[in-house]
């Protein structure tokens, strides 16, 4: 039970329920939430954040692990990257096993947090173009109850959530096995990288279409949805192939326009749109080969 | 500063007090200034350099992102944990002087404490396990050669 973990004071708790996370809010509505601490204590560490008291959710048992409910995978939202990098989620949320293998190093992935990811709201997070293009839910809970969002009405600026106080992100619900998923990020390294771009994109056999979500282009994440409804419709579904490349470099021109980037101190607007279109074409050609048995050359797992 | 709290930590199996704490310090401050652990360095405070990196609960993480606060009743494991005593050297300490992984030092706590974790839990990892390994872990001196040769140093000891 709680006893062991709970502190002598108001300031810091450490709920191991959601129940006890709502009590916590209620003694002290100024109170920040605290998940991973990877963004969380950047800014603290240099005085960017002053919080007045934090509710830590490390020990919150509703937010631990995940669950198979029929045809979705309901994934906790303490999950940590680490925790995320599981062999079975890797045939359930492929893409987002690739996501997470991308983020940080090791002693990022083992704090940072699925829910940490959706609450920082950073457009550069790594898992937010995956949840995209498999248009997850995500369910947050208070006192008051519990309710379902997509991700863009989660997210809606750069650190911008609606997130109401004492709420708290419980769950993400994504389908399981949803076609085939690749995610590419381009940054300076493989490891300790903030994407300069990254890229989603599934396709979906049995739905013949093709989903494709663009991060870090922009002030939160973009579905390059003409893009999508253009490769969909000229993809010969039947003979599983891509079509020409005419109309491949069709969809990367619609996919660049798609983008919103800035020039910042990690790169510029121009490389950005030009990353995406590279990217989001590569991952199309990816899954199509893979699908057909070929092998491609993989330079590495995050290019 | 704000309330100051009091609490205890378990780091490297003892109860520590800790007094009149402001809430916001980081693990990495509380172990280095007010528990007498200076072997976790302090350096980018960012997650960037993995110079503080301790084992929390057996999970390898960069105590410069940790609330102290929040660490309660977890079993913390720092640099200075993983060797008898002192006078002592863990295995992968003495491959990494014997290889000369280590030339200013500053870095080589936080290296021992990753390649510490991942022999743990992969004896026998290949060289690409090794890179990835301690891929949060930057050392701006050796070039990495040397700490690459000092891994597999201490992966051989270990499986002699």
């Amino acid at each position: 039970m709680s006893g062991d973990y709970r502190l002598p004071f108001v300031l810091v708790s450490l709920p191991v329920s959601l129940e006890e996370a709502f009590d916590a809010f209620e003694r002290c509505p100024d109170a920040q939430l605290l998940a991973g601490g990877t963004d969380f204590m950047v800014e603290v560490n240099f005085a960017l954040r002053r919080p007045p008291a934090v509710v830590c959710l490390r020990k919150v048992e509703e937010l631990k692990g995940w669950r198979l409910e029929g045809s979705e995978v309901v994934l906790g939202a303490g999950l940590t990257y680490t925790e995320l990098m599981a062999p079975r989620l890797s045939d359930l949320v492929p893409g987002l096993v690739q996501a997470s293998r991308t983020v940080g190093s090791p002693q990022i992935r083992n704090a940072g947090t699925l829910g940490g990811n959706l609450g920082t709201a950073s457009p550069a997070g790594d898992s937010l173009p995956v949840l995209a293009a498999l248009d997850a839910k995500i369910v947050v809970a208070s006192k008051q109850g519990r309710r379902s969002l997509e991700l863009d009405d989660l997210i809606v600026g750069p650190k911008r959530t609606t997130l109401g106080p004492g709420e708290v992100i419980v769950e993400i619900r994504v389908p399981a096995a949803l076609g085939s998923q690749e995610f590419l990020k381009v940054g300076t390294r493989n490891a300790m990288v903030i994407a300069v771009a990254n890229v989603a994109l599934v396709v979906d056999w049995a739905g013949h279409s093709v989903r494709c979500a663009l991060g870090s282009v922009g002030p939160v994440v973009i579905r390059a949805r003409d893009a999508e409804e253009l490769i969909s419709s000229r993809i010969d579904w039947t003979g599983r192939t891509l079509p020409g490349d005419g109309d491949l470099a069709e969809f990367t021109a619609l996919v660049r326009s798609a983008a919103r980037p800035i020039d910042d101190h990690r790169s510029t607007a121009d490389y950005r749109r030009h990353a995406v279109g590279v990217c989001a074409q590569r991952a199309l050609e990816r899954v199509f080969a893979n699908h057909n048995g070929e092998t491609l050359e993989r330079t590495s797992w995050a290019s | 500063m704000g309330e100051l709290i009091d609490y205890q930590l378990c780091v490297n199996g003892r109860e520590h007090d800790v007094a009149d704490s402001w809430l916001g310090e980081s693990l990495l401050y509380v172990l280095r200034e007010r528990l007498g652990l200076p072997g976790s360095k302090n350096a980018c405070e960012q997650g960037e350099c993995g110079s503080c990196s301790v084992l929390m609960d057996g999970k390898l993480v960069c105590s410069c992102m940790v609330l102290a606060a929040s660490a309660v009743g977890a079993d913390i494991v720092t640099v200075e944990g993983l060797s008898a005593g002192e006078n002592d050297l863990s295995d992968v300490q003495a491959a990494f002087l014997a290889e000369g992984g280590v030339q200013c030092g500053f870095c080589t706590p936080g290296f021992v404490v990753s390649v510490h974790d991942l022999l743990e839990h992969n004896p026998d990892p290949t060289e690409l396990e090794v890179r990835e390994a301690i891929s949060g872990n930057l050392c701006r001196c050796t070039g990495y050669g040397r700490i690459l040769a000092a891994v597999q140093a201490a992966q051989e000891t270990r499986q002699a």
